[in-house]
């Protein structure tokens, strides 16, 4: 299906901290900018797709938007691993005959406290995830990552200064954009490095936000998109991965956990594709916890094995370096949705609408949460 | 160990875990057709399909292979111990069977018995097991590490 599915649309909500409308209010609104951004009638939508954590239900989209006979509909596990096999499979519907213009979406509240996971556990944890890791204190899911990260750290060499060069290159990029929820803060490495501790390694600035908001897509085939308004974001191939004897954010059961799901997702795009990493000229790589960032340039192949922290020394992760990363802030500065606002970037940047524009940028890599089954999108600017 | 802690739910699979671990032994689950071992214990073997286990005793000897501080905000009962040490340790006959787990100085010690700056990776534990816990489910004993000097 290479080159022949397009988004073509792409709409967000404001972002925030606390948002007043409701998660159902903020889908409508999102998905309703991105069909307007793709001058597509909502009545011509018959394909939808979202995350399996999505609490807002196709039928109550459907209806309140007004879309026509539904055709193909389905859902992504895996949280912020899902965003881009949420619109990989929409395309592969749209490429498959299965429907013709596909919308795809993230609402989701957590900017209060009383949203998150941890914050109401029973006394008792089952689960091959949490019974062996919960009842010890590894409670959320940055004590997780923090396991990994020190290992990472001892095995590889990686520093804190290499982490801080992801939450600073994401804040620079933020402060360029108007819509990002930490845009008028500027960091600095003494912030970052005087930050309180969250789970050492790990520091308050390794964290995602918690964000309020929605965003949406539209895909459709590409003969199509030609016709439309907005400069189409060709899908020139996507992939998926569940690697061979995979546990979710609890890796630590297996030969290599840090060898993570992005190593399989990469072996399976790069083989769909008629480019390899040297020719991707922006990416956008999940960012839920800031050592994700340097495992993702290993796993899809940007630097060696053990490289993904020197390769963000110098700028190389800000604009006008090796390969600029998550330059709408991402996850860390600009709104953390699961990774989809990480979609929405990467069409801009295709399109050169970025607020944070790489010159000519032709392909824009995308990918979803590492350390659980994942999915990556590589975007081509058309013609 | 204190009240609020969350305790494992006991299923088909991991119930046998838990009772070795009261009777003072760390057992690993390990298919009985084809011998390979798998942590967390589940119904299948994933080389051969297997459904038949046996449970492996381990000398109980290991070495830190990672290691976690948690800070607030946390569950009150974790927060209130907090930072504490959360280890993941790596079996002496296989290092690639790992368990979840504190370093404490005592088989009941607080998880934040021991100075998280002194703790490294490598260095040699071996497990103890806590007194049984009751949460008006059902006692569990959980198996924590000491360093084995």
């Amino acid at each position: 299906m290479r080159d022949r599915t397009a988004v073509v649309g792409i709409g967000t909500t404001e972002f925030a901290k606390q948002l007043e409308s409701s998660e159902r209010r903020l889908a409508l609104e999102a998905i309703a900018a991105a069909l307007d951004d793709a001058g597509i009638a909502p009545g011509e939508v018959d394909g939808m797709s979202c995350y399996s954590m999505e609490s807002t239900e196709e039928i109550d989209v459907a209806r309140n938007l007004g879309f026509g006979d539904v055709t193909y509909f389905g859902k992504v596990p895996y949280g912020g691993g899902a965003g881009c096999g949420v619109v990989g499979q929409a395309a592969m519907a749209v490429a498959a005959g299965q429907c013709s213009v596909a919308v795809a979406w993230r609402s989701r509240k957590r900017g209060a406290r009383t949203s998150r996971p941890w914050a109401g556990v029973a006394q008792r944890v089952g689960g091959d995830q949490q019974r062996w890791t919960r009842p010890y204190g590894l409670l959320r899911p940055v004590d997780e990552i923090a396991v990994l990260t020190r290992r990472y750290m001892h095995t590889y060499g990686a520093t804190r200064d290499h982490l801080a060069n992801v939450a600073l290159a994401a804040r620079r990029h933020a402060n360029a954009n108007p819509a990002a929820t930490m845009g008028h803060k500027v960091m600095t490495r003494e912030d970052y490095l005087a930050a309180r501790w969250i789970s050492e390694p790990l520091c308050l600035f390794d964290n995602c936000l918690e964000t309020d908001g929605a965003c949406a897509v539209v895909i459709t085939s590409a003969e199509r998109a030609r016709d439309l308004p907005q400069p189409p974001a060709l899908i020139h191939s996507w992939a998926q991965s569940l690697p061979a004897q995979h546990q979710t954010m609890t890796n630590f059961f297996c030969d290599d956990p840090l060898r993570g799901p992005a190593w399989a997702c990469a072996d399976k795009l790069w083989s769909l594709s008629e480019v390899g990493p040297a020719d991707v000229d922006v990416a956008q790589l999940y960012d839920a916890f800031s050592p994700l960032v340097l495992l993702s340039l290993e796993g899809y192949g940007f630097c060696e094995r053990g490289e993904g922290g020197p390769f963000t020394d110098d700028g190389g992760i800000e604009l006008g370096g090796r390969l600029p990363v998550n330059t709408s802030g991402g996850g860390m500065s600009e709104a953390y949705l699961h990774g989809f606002n990480l979609v929405v970037e990467a069409v801009r940047q295709v399109r050169g609408s970025s607020t944070n524009q790489v010159p000519d940028a032709e392909f824009s890599l995308v990918t979803s949460g590492e350390g659980v089954p994942t999915g990556a999108i590589l975007f081509r600017r058309d013609g | 160990m204190h009240e609020g802690m969350l305790l494992p739910e006991l299923d088909e699979e991991s119930a046998p875990f838990f009772a070795y671990a009261a009777a003072g032994e760390l057992r690993v689950q390990r298919c009985a057709s084809c011998g390979t071992r798998r942590v967390p214990p589940r119904p299948m073997c994933h080389v051969c399909t297997s459904t038949d286990v046996e449970w492996e005793l381990l000398s109980g000897r290991g070495r830190v292979w990672s290691f976690a501080i948690p800070h607030p905000p946390l569950l009150p009962a974790y927060a209130e111990v907090a930072p504490y040490n959360v280890v993941v340790v790596e079996a002496e006959e296989d290092p690639t069977i790992r368990f979840v787990g504190n370093l404490v100085l005592s088989a009941d010690g607080p998880l934040d018995e021991v100075d998280p700056s002194s703790i490294r990776i490598g260095e040699a534990v071996r497990v103890v097991f806590s007194s049984p816990v009751d949460d008006g489910q059902g006692a569990v004993v959980l198996p924590r590490w000491v360093r084995d000097a």
